[in-house]
């Protein structure tokens, strides 16, 4: 799998290790914003997911491995989607909520069920599931209906109040819920995990008939009540393949870390070392209590830490963390890295940053190198 | 019949209509929109969102004239019309 797949501002890059060197190569969609490249382990397809900006969000396949692109059928909110939306406040300080129909604003993040099954998470934050290899997406509409939501907008008019608040994530950058995360359990698909900012983590057991929210112990520290259930912006959740019920979540509030599939999360920040804000955690493929982060300075900044760039590390379940700063720069670096810009494969672990720099490291985040410096923004890195 | 001129963008994701003449039946921008559709698969989902809707930095003119309903579409067409279907100069 010595392959890491890179979305960016401007296209999709495949990097491929050849004779013991990591090349770059731009792969596809010039020009075009491209959130998330992954690939699909049943069948080897290549999956992109493209903010075309003027022309809307698309998505992409590739059954060459990333020499040619198509458009994928697309995805589309069903007629009668809606959902309660919060405005911003207009030019005379008003605002308020408003039931709005849905339409596609972003397609943010694909996940892959052991059973070959596809999951997209959008904006403004429907999941869409395939069952047919991707040949067409279902709105899951239990998730949609959710009572934390409001309820069922498209039999009535539900309950009135929602708890899923927004994110300025989406292409025009209207204030729409946004789910980044979708994690499967290796060992039973029925089971998934899906993070949502901002409302917080959902659980479904059934295959996606009915949900539950997963956020036991999480604090949020902006609020008045922390331990409030919703009102969570997790910024990307992930467990381990081979250790599923090792789950991480890297947060506005912290480092928390479940035991329990997300049953319950305790938080595991080390700010003394650094170790609290950031975007993406990647989790060891065997030992779920092994996950590396990209911390960032604070939250009201989103910086490198003091201009240098370091990957922290647990082995522990976040007892104890190192700070891995060889091959990294340490004078003026202000690299920040997105939700879905660093992953892991074995002894592998790349991240991409938004100033455009490619990193890897080959044993396990010991010591890192260069593979581009000069690539447009990076939203995602997968090996794959 | 209607002739239809594309901004140079969208050719690149419809090439089938590239290097030819576009002209189709059309009464409204809708049955425009509808029969470009027919020639080239997808490309409704490229200027409309799935409500119909033309896209915010999407425009359509007939003639001179810019399209006052961007919900329906339902601006008449004259038979002999050009319609050209442009995207705003914005982004970066």
């Amino acid at each position: 799998m010595e392959r890491i797949l890179i979305g960016t501002r401007k296209g999709t890059f495949i990097a491929e290790k050849v004779l013991r060197r990591w090349r770059p190569r731009l792969a596809g969609h010039a020009g075009v914003g491209v959130n998330f490249v992954s690939r699909d382990p049943s069948t080897s397809n290549l999956w992109a997911l493209l903010g075309h900006g003027h022309w809307g969000a698309k998505l992409s396949c590739s059954v060459d491995g990333g020499q040619t692109w198509e458009d994928a059928p697309q995805i589309k909110y069903p007629e009668g989607a809606r959902y309660i939306g919060h405005e911003m406040p207009d030019e005379t300080g008003e605002a308020g909520t408003l039931v709005k129909p849905a339409t596609l604003l972003k397609l943010w993040y694909m996940a892959f069920g052991p059973d070959g099954s596809q999951y997209i998470g959008t904006i403004p934050g429907g999941l869409f599931v395939s069952r047919d290899g991707g040949k067409s997406f279902e709105l899951n509409r239990p998730l949609w209906n959710h009572e934390s939501r409001g309820g069922d907008l498209f039999a009535g008019e539900g309950t009135g109040k929602t708890h899923w608040f927004g994110t300025p994530a989406s292409e025009g950058g209207e204030f729409a819920p946004g789910i980044h995360s979708i994690s499967v359990d290796p060992r039973d698909p029925r089971r998934l995990l899906v993070a949502i900012s901002t409302a917080g983590v959902l659980e479904t057991t059934d295959g996606g008939l009915t949900w539950r929210g997963r956020n036991k112990g999480m604090l949020n520290d902006y609020l008045p009540d922390p331990a409030a259930e919703w009102g969570h912006d997790p910024h990307f959740i992930e467990r381990s393949a081979g250790d599923p019920d090792r789950v991480w979540q890297q947060n506005h509030s912290g480092v928390f870390f479940s035991r329990d599939s997300g049953a319950s999360w305790t938080r595991v920040s080390a700010p003394d070392l650094g170790v609290h804000f950031g975007f993406p955690v990647a989790v060891d493929d065997k030992d779920g209590e092994v996950a590396w982060l990209v911390p960032g300075k604070a939250d009201n900044a989103r910086m490198a830490i003091d201009g240098g760039l370091f990957v922290a590390r647990t082995q522990d379940g976040g007892e104890r963390w190192e700070q891995l700063r060889e091959g990294l720069p340490q004078d003026c670096a202000h690299d920040v890295v997105y939700r879905h810009a660093l992953d892991s494969a074995g002894d592998l672990l790349a991240f991409g940053s938004t100033t455009g720099n490619l990193y890897v490291s080959e044993n396990r985040g010991e010591s890192w190198f260069f593979v581009a410096t000069n690539l447009p923004p990076i939203y995602s890195v997968r090996f794959g | 019949m209607v002739t239809v001129e594309l901004t140079r963008h969208l050719y690149t994701f419809f090439p089938a209509l590239k290097e030819r003449a576009i002209e189709v039946e059309a009464g409204t921008v809708a049955d425009v929109v509808r029969a470009v559709e027919g020639l080239a698969e997808g490309f409704t989902f490229y200027i409309c969102d799935e409500r119909g809707r033309l896209r915010p930095h999407v425009n359509i003119f007939i003639g001179d004239e810019r399209v006052a309903d961007r919900k329906q579409l339902s601006d008449r067409v004259p038979d002999g019309g050009r319609v050209f279907i442009l995207q705003a100069l914005s982004g970066g």
